[in-house]
Formats: C-alpha cells, sequence, structure tokens
C-alpha cells in the first residue's frame, strides 16, 4: 500500500523539520524527490542522506522570479512532476494592533501566494498527465484561530479555502487537492521553549505529547498515493486532539 | 483545406472524444462539442505546444469556435 515508486514530488521547505521528514517518507515509498528550500547545507546534507532519487532545487519563496521557476526546475529535473507538497511556511508573529504591513505581507507572500503560484504551475503539467497529487500544509490554527498569528492564521485558513476551490476545478482530470493541518509539532521552534510554556502548550493536548514529524509525514504519503484517489478537497487535521472539527 | 486545420481539428478530436465529422469551422467548442472551462484551457494549452507559440489570455478568450483556433494560428505560429 501506498507505494510511490516511479512518482515524482517536489517538497518546498524541506530543509523544516516536517519538510524533511516529508521529503523522507516519499522517498522511502519510491518517489523521486525534489527538495527546495533556503538554506543550501541543509539541503545538500539531506539530499546525500537519501543518496539517490533526489534533485536539489533551491528557491526562495519569497520572490516572485524565484516562484515561478521552481516548478519548471523540478519538473526538469525529475522528467516530470506528479506531486506537489507546498510545506513551506514562516511565521512573524505579533499581536494584531502592532502588527506591520511588512509582517502582514510577508507571511501570506510565503505561505500563500508561493503555494499558488505553484499550485497553478503544476496543475498544468499534472491536467496533461491526467493525474496528480497537491497537498498543502495548513496548521491547526488555521481554523482555530492564535493570538499574536493574526497574518499566519490568516495564510493558513486561505490554504484551506484555495484547496477546496482548486480541489473542484482539477478533479474530473484526476488531480487530488488536499490540506493536512498539523498541531503542535517537535522542532526546533518547540525545544526552544521552557517548561512553563511546553506544560501550557501540553494542557491544552488530550494526547499530552508533541506530534512528530513523521506522524505529518505519514499523513501526506497517503494523500499523496493512488490509494487516496477519492479523497480531495479534505483537511486532516493532526493535532493529539487539541481541537476537533 | 490548411496544414494547420488539419493538426487543430486532430487536437479537438483527440482532447474532446468527438467525431471528426462534427469539428467544422463552425463548431463551438463548449456549445456543439460539449467542452467544459477547463478543457478550453487544456485546447489551449496544447495549441500552444503543437504550434510553438503563445496565446496570451486575452487572445484566448476570443478562441471559442474551431474556425477561431485555426485563423488565429494560421496568422501566429511561426
Amino acid at each position: 500500500m501506498f507505494d510511490l515508486t516511479g512518482r515524482k514530488a517536489l517538497v518546498t521547505g524541506a530543509t523544516g523539520g516536517i519538510g524533511g521528514a516529508i521529503a523522507r517518507a516519499l522517498h522511502a515509498k519510491g518517489a523521486t524527490v525534489a527538495i527546495s528550500g533556503t538554506r543550501r547545507s541543509a539541503l545538500d546534507e539531506l539530499a546525500s542522506s537519501l543518496g539517490d532519487r533526489v534533485h536539489v532545487v533551491e528557491a526562495n519563496l519569497s520572490d516572485k522570479d524565484s516562484v515561478e521557476a521552481l516548478v519548471p526546475a523540478a519538473e526538469s529535473a525529475m522528467e516530470g512532476l506528479d506531486i506537489l507538497v507546498n510545506n513551506a511556511g514562516i511565521t512573524k508573529d505579533n499581536l494584531f494592533m502592532r502588527m506591520k504591513d511588512e509582517e502582514w505581507d510577508s507571511v501570506i507572500a510565503v505561505n500563500l501566494t508561493a503555494s499558488f503560484r505553484l499550485s497553478r504551475a503544476a496543475v498544468k503539467t499534472m491536467m496533461r498527465r491526467r493525474y496528480g497529487r497537491i497537498v498543502n500544509i495548513g496548521s491547526v490554527v488555521g481554523s482555530t484561530g492564535n493570538p499574536g498569528q493574526g497574518n499566519y492564521a490568516a495564510s493558513k485558513a486561505g490554504l484551506i479555502g484555495m484547496t477546496k476551490a482548486l480541489a473542484a476545478e482539477v478533479a474530473s482530470r484526476n488531480i487530488t487537492v488536499n490540506c493536512v493541518a498539523p498541531g503542535f509539532i517537535q522542532s526546533p521552534m518547540t525545544d526552544a521553549l521552557n517548561d512553563k510554556q511546553k506544560d501550557a502548550i501540553l494542557g491544552t493536548i488530550p494526547m499530552a505529547r508533541l506530534g512528530q514529524g513523521d506522524e505529518i509525514a505519514s499523513a501526506v504519503v497517503y494523500l499523496s498515493s493512488g490509494e487516496a484517489g477519492y479523497v480531495t478537497g479534505h483537511t486532516l487535521h493532526i493535532n493529539g486532539g487539541m481541537a476537533m472539527f | 483545406m490548411s496544414d494547420i486545420a488539419d493538426r487543430v481539428k486532430k487536437i479537438v478530436v483527440e482532447h474532446l472524444g468527438v467525431d471528426a465529422e462534427k469539428v467544422t469551422d463552425n463548431a463551438n467548442f463548449i456549445d456543439d462539442l460539449g467542452a467544459d472551462s477547463l478543457d478550453t484551457v487544456e485546447l489551449v494549452m496544447a495549441f500552444e505546444e503543437e504550434f510553438n507559440v503563445e496565446i496570451p489570455d486575452d487572445a484566448a478568450e476570443t478562441i471559442v469556435t474551431v474556425g477561431d483556433a485555426i485563423k488565429f494560428l494560421e496568422k501566429n505560429a511561426a
């Protein structure tokens, strides 16, 4: 089940904890992966640990031209594109009343607009092949909101709406578009929290632990697989029960 | 019939899965040949590929019949 042999996947933000786990999981299932990110050394490290069937494609997702060049670069490196994982995301937290336009704009640009442009380009080639899987990585805060994250929550909620609209448009071409919405996942960011902050977070999670990147990656593998062919427009929440929809 | 017209009609037949005799110059992609809006986008992409030409959105909007496509490509294809 969930065999991805011969499939070609582009994963953005592959240098992050979740993105790296996604790239590893898709690769382990047999896919060829193109990994993109901003830190070249981390990309090279991930590529060498994976071995064959890996291509490094650098991109700066806050730059329009760089975004436009990414799908063609991945497509030509892998000779095709079947799976797009829009994982890259940034945060610029601030209280709403203090939030600067620049903080709003940059988060929307990377998290939402880049995903739009990459999906637009990917769908073109997927339509020709009559096959495609797009997985957008959202967040629980796209559905619940979170103080201090007006920009981030808006971008992730935007992804959910975009997922549904695109899913409806391209379903007849055997292309599925879904969203995976993680809760709190263990990462360098959550490692940096102090015990008091950690306890406060864990108190809101029935599972009483942080999630692991692998637990997000396995959902992406499923939604990228042939077996998930009838699942589209869905948002799969993976958050240890902290919010149930 | 021109070579371009032949190639256009072949693409339309293949993409929309319609009988060749239905693909006349006057045939409207949506009303006569059963295309949906996504089909029309795909046809434009297929024409672009076949004739190695870029069809801008405002031009694509004016291509509603098979004859429109042939005329546009006869004028613009290299």
